[in-house]
């Protein structure tokens, strides 16, 4: 369908639309034309992502001088794939409809393991080895040396890229990572260089948050987009853990042992570069004084991941004398891990902030704040002065170096813990020493200041004026959409007491009841009986789910759950839960019916979807707490409550209340399907908890559903389903609409859109 | 019968001495027509209604053979020999209608269904097989269309599913596998001495197979040359029991003295080459794997380490444990996967064994050729389940038929189910107990006080030792059934009975459904044809009626209660028909009694 909002024509791949996406457009119209952020929390499963991409596309094609860039990031590599497909649909729509005037470049772009087509290269095992391996045949003094000699390996997909030089580009449309490797095999091209070299013509850009997160990478791949640029951050409920994890290292004896080796190594490189090309080294020397502006006379093939250090200036700055030299930077650095050993040799668990920590730093080690900054960028232009290819054996000390980088340039909102053992386990002695950031805002206040247009948008971003704070940025327009439901087709439901009326929680003192084990499993084994097709259960860590699970298995419990459903269980293993997952959703795809146990803060509970008959309960056992007695949390609420005046308590619940609304999210993908959400807990039906819910779970979450026990429940279920199978009128019966034509929006816009709307 | 045509077995015959043709009568609404069994014969023959001036037949009941004789308007007569009076019954009918109403012509509507239901001699064919193949079908075809209670359209109107053409593919799917996890038996011990017994089954060993590749790879390279079946399975049950007991110490320090216990409780190198095959056709949508690598967590040290949210790994005897949870998702796998192994290869180990590689050279060919395929499939899927499903018209994803082996299966473990959830709950014990009890009670108030009022009150009405008596039979029976019924949810009430009960029942349990269905179908009453049917119908049902009472009362006392328990709704729904039946035939007589002094 095709409508206008205001000035802009969008072009909509349905024959229908939610009154809330047509909102949710409106909304983010305007936050384009003022030039500003936005903040917008909208359900699950009202289509966000679509209406999103078509107003955005529409908004660039009905303004085609302006040049809107849209620059689309997603959590993991699988969603990417799942926003490329929703691109694809709307692509085609809009070709059918505009002609070729239509026809834009979207691409993904991920790490090499994703995109090379090259067996050899492939054949390694993580995305370390795959970076080294594509090097070593890539590299430029590689690709020198195989001009002259015809024995050395080089990756014949490169070269015929490299050959094809301006030649080489990609035909207009929407490109997923699957595409753009058939694409590259197709031509000879590489479809790595091919996608990073296409980044800065492309229309729509989808790749993840790490990108322009964390300034090692963003640095090299993002540093080419315009001002004019609109950066989503989709299902960004998130993103002040991504943003913190951005950037925290820690240090262990491992790191620094492999550190120790790695400077060796390096020692013996400079002696052999030193007999043998001594006029390398001086001229890294004479390039040093200048700055470290080099990096852009570099080829494609040997960036490496950019300084985490995020101030621009820094590029312009010489580097310091004390470290020009290669052997005078290795004995900084050695002096630098024989410090960090010494300071992990600590019986008790010390807490420092970084000025203390440069303060001791210089007096015990003679190394200065202005050293430490260059650490980073120093090593990186020594590892490319001695070419070394294979630095996947060279991260102990890249990791060192970026540390002591971080720890130079930031004096505030970071603070250095050292542990001398994991409470949890205090009879295994493992020092790690952890610089751990806590202000989110540091991460992502240069992609704020950047681009003119910052969209952050989840379906869970409730307290919604709380994100604000924590990212320490001005959003034009902060609003939160609620869902206009043609019935009530979700079913959340508190659940207080098993089946033996006893109450049920993952409070620290009952969790090692037996009694709320064997009551989780009743409610479990209920439930199968009833719910047709997918189960989703959540616990609250994978320790406890492993243990509960145990304990099913020996009481029984499991076994007459498989009577009815088989079982998939996400594990630590990614390649053996996502096997699962595939082999859960065949298993609901064939009608067997299945369970799946995930993990609330797991990598399943972050992005998979459970929708349509995929997930028709989701059970969240217990409230997803963080590990409260972790130092690192402490320090991180400590400065939450005295810079943004956050409580505690207030903080800590508003995370777990996020997570566990994310988990029990997933079941609804349109308003033609329904689930169920149980929340296993006694915790939830008090109202400092439940209250913190997003406000579309509210407002289905009947009085009547928020003190039950398991054969309430169960009838509970019994009847929504029966009423859930029923035929009924999709466009809403009653006053309001629920799917809107083309005329309906019509009619709304010439008689106003509050009327029809509210 | 309102659709336009009836095709019967007949013998037509120029005369009624005439020994006569076998072939087929084709009745529609304008026309007759015969057409032979030979079709060589001479004796076809067309007509068209308008041209037949008299019918004639013989009377149900006299001696005569059931034929129709046709007189058209030149003089010629036209008779058939039906097999049976119902046949005839139906034809009369037909002709009387096709008569009454010259000239008028079909709704082309008619003409559309009346040709899907002629049936061809494929169809005839067809529906001989599927009596052949389906005994019990069989058995409620010769007890209601022999016995004219149904005729044979009729019978077959009701089961137009089963000729479709599908019914032959069905049979084609395999049995999957069972979704409980077999091989995960505990370990029985006996407690007295140290011992410890494993079952195995034949059914179990093929899940050990299946889920355990290595040990299946063990096994054929081990048996019989290197030790025997036994030895094998004592030392799997060996490494079983090692791993039962989570000591992962003791279980490297027995795989480091023998190596081929160590080959079971190592991890399983074919799996894992499986596993890297398998991952690369995964939906990209879900590959989790990708992300790996994709961000900064890959770095070995970035990000928060020690926040409680990551989980702590002891690594030391880490090949030796293998978890549950790894077992679990692998089970789940196989099952998924299912096996070409059918029920009679399920004989000893070797032949599993053996069979196993069979199925599996057949997988690999199958997957090489699926891989094409697989990747187009999987964009297609991908872009299916991105559309939004309301917004945009369904597009009808192609469902498999729903094929379960056994019904009765199902829906006696789904009963089970219900009574056992219903025990659980403590108001549905007393809601069972009540309506049990309340049946006896009621009939022994009934009893005593009719007793009472002919011999009067005397002390004590029951002795007690008569009274206790009873009292521990009856209970006795209650508290057995609700003791056996839902323990075990494949195991029916229907065991319990001899096995010449439960044939029976079963069967008068089809027979109900079979004329109840019609029975319903029937309603409203247009024509007389359906009133006849109708009758018939009742008087069947009274029959099967009058059998259900009396074999609950030749069951002996201790199974009555149970089969009064599986008769009575059957009954409940025999009689809720008679009463619609009665309730019907009063108001036509009410109506048809108003007529004649009203309107006529």
């Amino acid at each position: 369908m095709k409508f206008q909002i205001e000035d802009v024509t969008v072009y909509f791949p349905y024959d229908n639309i939610y009154p809330e996406q047509y909102s949710y457009m409106i909304e983010l119209k305007r936050a384009l034309d003022a030039k500003g952020h936005c903040l917008l929390e909208m359900p699950t499963g009202t289509g966000k992502t679509i209406a999103l991409l078509s107003l955005i596309t529409s908004y660039s094609l009905s303004k085609p001088q302006s040049q809107v860039k849209l620059i689309y990031c997603t959590r993991t590599v699988h969603e990417m794939e799942k926003t490329l497909a929703e691109l694809k649909l709307l692509h085609n729509y809009q070709i059918k409809h505009l002609g070729p005037a239509a026809r834009i470049l979207a691409i993904g772009l991920s790490s090499r393991k994703n995109l090379c087509v090259n067996p050899t290269v492939l054949a390694a095992e993580n995305r370390d080895s795959v970076d080294a391996a594509c090097r070593k045949l890539t590299a430029s003094w590689v690709r020198a040396m195989a001009a002259e000699n015809p024995n050395v390996p080089t990756c014949e997909f490169f070269e015929n890229y490299e050959r094809a030089a301006s030649a080489a580009v990609l035909p207009p449309g929407v490109y997923t990572l699957q595409d753009l490797r058939a694409y590259g095999k197709e031509t000879g091209w590489c479809p790595y260089f091919l996608a990073r070299h296409m980044v800065q013509f492309a229309n729509v850009v989808v790749y993840s948050y790490q990108y322009l997160l964390d300034p090692k990478v963003a640095g090299i791949i993002s540093k080419e987009m315009q001002k004019e640029s609109v950066v989503v951050f989709d299902e960004a409920h998130n993103i002040d853990n991504v943003c913190i994890e951005a950037l925290s290292v820690s240090v262990r004896t491992k790191t620094l042992d492999g550190a120790s080796r790695n400077l060796s190594r390096i020692t013996q490189e400079i002696e052999r570069f030193k007999a043998t090309d001594a006029g390398r080294l001086r001229a890294e020397y004479n390039r040093l004084v200048e700055g470290l502006a080099h990096r852009g006379n570099l080829g494609a093939t040997d960036t490496w991941l950019a300084n985490p250090a995020l101030p621009d200036d820094i590029l312009k700055e010489a580097v310091p004398g004390n470290i020009r030299r290669a052997e005078h930077f290795l004995h900084v650095l050695r002096r630098l891990v024989q410090y960090l050993r010494g300071r992990l040799d600590t019986e008790n668990v010390e807490k420092e902030s970084p000025i203390n920590f440069v303060a001791s730093l210089n007096t015990h080690a003679g190394i200065d704040q202005k050293t430490l900054k260059f650490c980073y960028d120093r090593l990186h232009s020594l590892m490319l002065t001695l070419e070394i290819t294979d630095t996947d054996e060279f991260l102990h000390i890249q990791t060192i170096c970026d540390f002591a980088t971080l720890v130079g340039t930031y004096s505030r909102g970071f603070s250095i813990i050292i542990e001398p053992f994991d409470e949890r386990m205090p009879h295994i002695p493992d020092p790690v020493l952890q610089l751990s950031c806590h202000d989110a805002s540091l991460a992502i206040k240069p992609v704020f200041d950047r681009f003119q247009s910052v969209v952050i948008t989840s379906g869970t971003l409730s307290p919604i004026d709380l994100y604000p704070r924590l990212l320490n940025f001005h959003p034009v327009v902060s609003r939160s959409f609620t869902m206009s439901l043609t019935r009530d087709c979700i079913c959340p439901m508190v659940l207080t007491r098993g089946s033996d009326q006893l109450p049920v929680s993952t409070k620290f003192d009952m969790r090692s009841d037996p009694g709320v084990a064997r009551n989780y499993g009743k409610l479990l084994v209920e439930m199968v009986s009833v719910v047709p097709d997918g189960i989703v259960c959540f616990f609250v860590s994978y320790s406890y789910m492993d243990g509960i699970i145990n304990s099913w298995n020996e009481t029984g419990v499991l076994k007459d759950i498989m009577q009815h459903k088989l079982v998939f269980i996400e594990t630590q293993d990614v390649v053996e839960t996502t096997l699962a997952l595939d082999n859960y959703r065949r298993a609901c795809d064939c009608g067997r019916g299945a369970v799946f146990f995930s993990v609330a803060r797991g990598k399943v509970a972050e992005g998979i979807d459970f929708d349509r008959h995929y997930g028709r309960l989701v059970i969240m056992f217990g409230i997803p707490f963080q590990y409260t007695l972790s130092k690192i949390l402490i320090a991180r609420l400590e400065y939450l409550r005295d810079t943004f005046q956050i409580k505690e308590g207030d903080f800590l619940t508003f995370d777990a209340l996020r997570q566990a609304a994310q988990c029990v999210g997933r079941v609804i993908r349109s308003k033609a399907d329904y689930g169920m959400m149980i929340f296993a807990d006694k915790r939830y039906s008090r109202h400092d908890k439940r209250s913190k819910l997003p406000g579309w779970i509210l407002s289905h979450l009947r009085d009547a559903n928020l003190n039950l026990s398991t054969d309430m429940a169960l009838h509970i279920a019994r009847e929504f389903l029966r009423k859930m199978a029923q035929p009924y009128d999709k466009t809403g019966s009653g006053g309001r609409k629920t799917l809107l034509s083309q005329e309906d929006l019509e009619k709304m816009a010439e008689n106003g859109v509050q009327e029809m709307l509210y | 019968m309102a659709s336009g045509q009836v095709t019967k077995r007949v013998k037509y015959k120029t005369s009624v001495k005439d020994p006569g043709t076998p072939g087929r009568l084709l009745l529609t609404m304008e026309k007759l027509a015969f057409r032979p069994n030979n079709p060589n014969s001479a004796s076809k023959l067309d007509m068209e209604f308008i041209y037949v001036k008299n019918h004639k037949y013989t009377k149900e009941g006299s001696n005569k053979a059931p034929m129709l004789n046709l007189t058209s308007n030149q003089g010629a007569s036209y008779i058939f020999e039906f097999e049976n009076y119902s046949d005839l019954q139906v034809c009369k009918e037909f002709v009387g209608k096709a008569l009454s109403k010259p000239g008028e012509t079909p709704k082309p509507a008619d003409t559309s269904q009346s040709l899907s239901e002629q049936p061809s001699t494929e169809e005839l064919l067809l529906r001989m097989n599927l009596l052949r193949e389906n005994s019990e079908l069989q058995k409620l075809h010769k007890r209601f269309v022999r016995d004219g209670v149904l005729t044979d359209t009729e019978f077959w109107a009701a089961r137009k599913k089963l000729l479709n053409g599908d019914s032959g593919n069905k049979s084609k799917q395999r049995v999957g596998l069972k979704t409980v996890m077999l091989s995960d038996s505990k370990p029985l011990i006996d407690g007295r001495t140290n011992k410890v017994t494993f079952n195995l089954t034949p059914e179990i060993v093929r899940e050990i197979f299946a889920e355990k590749p290595a040990v299946h790879q063990a096994y054929l390279n081990m048996v019989p040359n290197k030790m025997t079946d036994k030895d094998f399975w004592t030392k799997y049950c060996r490494a079983e029991y090692l791993h039962h007991s989570r000591n992962a110490h003791a279980a490297a320090a027995e795989a480091a003295e023998d190596e081929e216990l160590a080959l079971f409780l190592k991890p399983d190198d074919i799996l894992a080459s499986e596993t890297r095959r398998k991952i690369r056709c995964v939906d990209p949508t879900l590959d989790m794997e990708a992300d790996q690598g994709d961000d900064y967590t890959h770095l070995p040290d970035h990000g928060i380490a020690r926040d409680g949210s990551k989980e702590i790994t002891e690594s030391q005897n880490e090949p030796y444990i293998r978890t549950l949870l790894h077992d679990l998702n692998r089970h789940g796998a196989v099952v998924l996967e299912g096996t070409a192994i059918d029920e009679e290869q399920l004989k000893d180990t070797q032949t599993v064994a053996e069979a196993l590689i069979q199925s599996k050279k057949g997988n690999k060919i199958a997957n090489e050729e699926a891989d094409g395929n697989a990747n187009e499939e999987k964009l297609n899927r991908i872009s299916k389940m991105m559309e939004i499903e309301d917004l945009r018209g369904s597009n009808d994803l192609p469902l498999a038929p729903l094929s379960i082996k056994d019904p009765r299966d199902y829906f006696d473990s789904q009963q089970a189910c219900a009574l056992k959830t219903s025990r659980d709950a403590p108001t549905g014990t007393e809601a069972l107990n009540c309506s049990l009890s309340a049946q006896e009670a009621y009939g022994s108030l009934r009893d005593s006080i009719s007793q009472i009022k002919v011999v009067g009150l005397n002390d004590p009405i029951v002795t007690p030792e008569v009274a206790m008596k009873v009292r521990s039979v009856l209970t006795h029976n209650i508290t057995s059934t609700k003791y056996h019924l839902g323990k075990n949810p494949r195991e029916s009430v229907l065991d319990g009975f001899p096995n010449k009960i439960k044939e029976d029942l079963l069967h008068h349990w089809m027979a109900v459904e079979e004329l109840l269905r019609h029975f319903w179908s029937s309603y409203p009453i247009t024509t007389a044809y359906l009133y006849a049917k109708v009758n018939r119908l009742k008087d069947e049902m009274s029959k099967i009626d009058s059998q259900l009472q009396e074999m609950k009362e030749s069951v002996q006392s201790d199974l009555r209660n149970q089969l009064t328990l599986l008769i009575r709704p059957m009954q409940q729904a025999l009689e809720a028909a008679m009463q619609h039946y009665d309730a019907d035939l009063q108001k036509r007589l009410a109506k048809s009694g108003e007529r004649p002094n009203g309107y006529v």
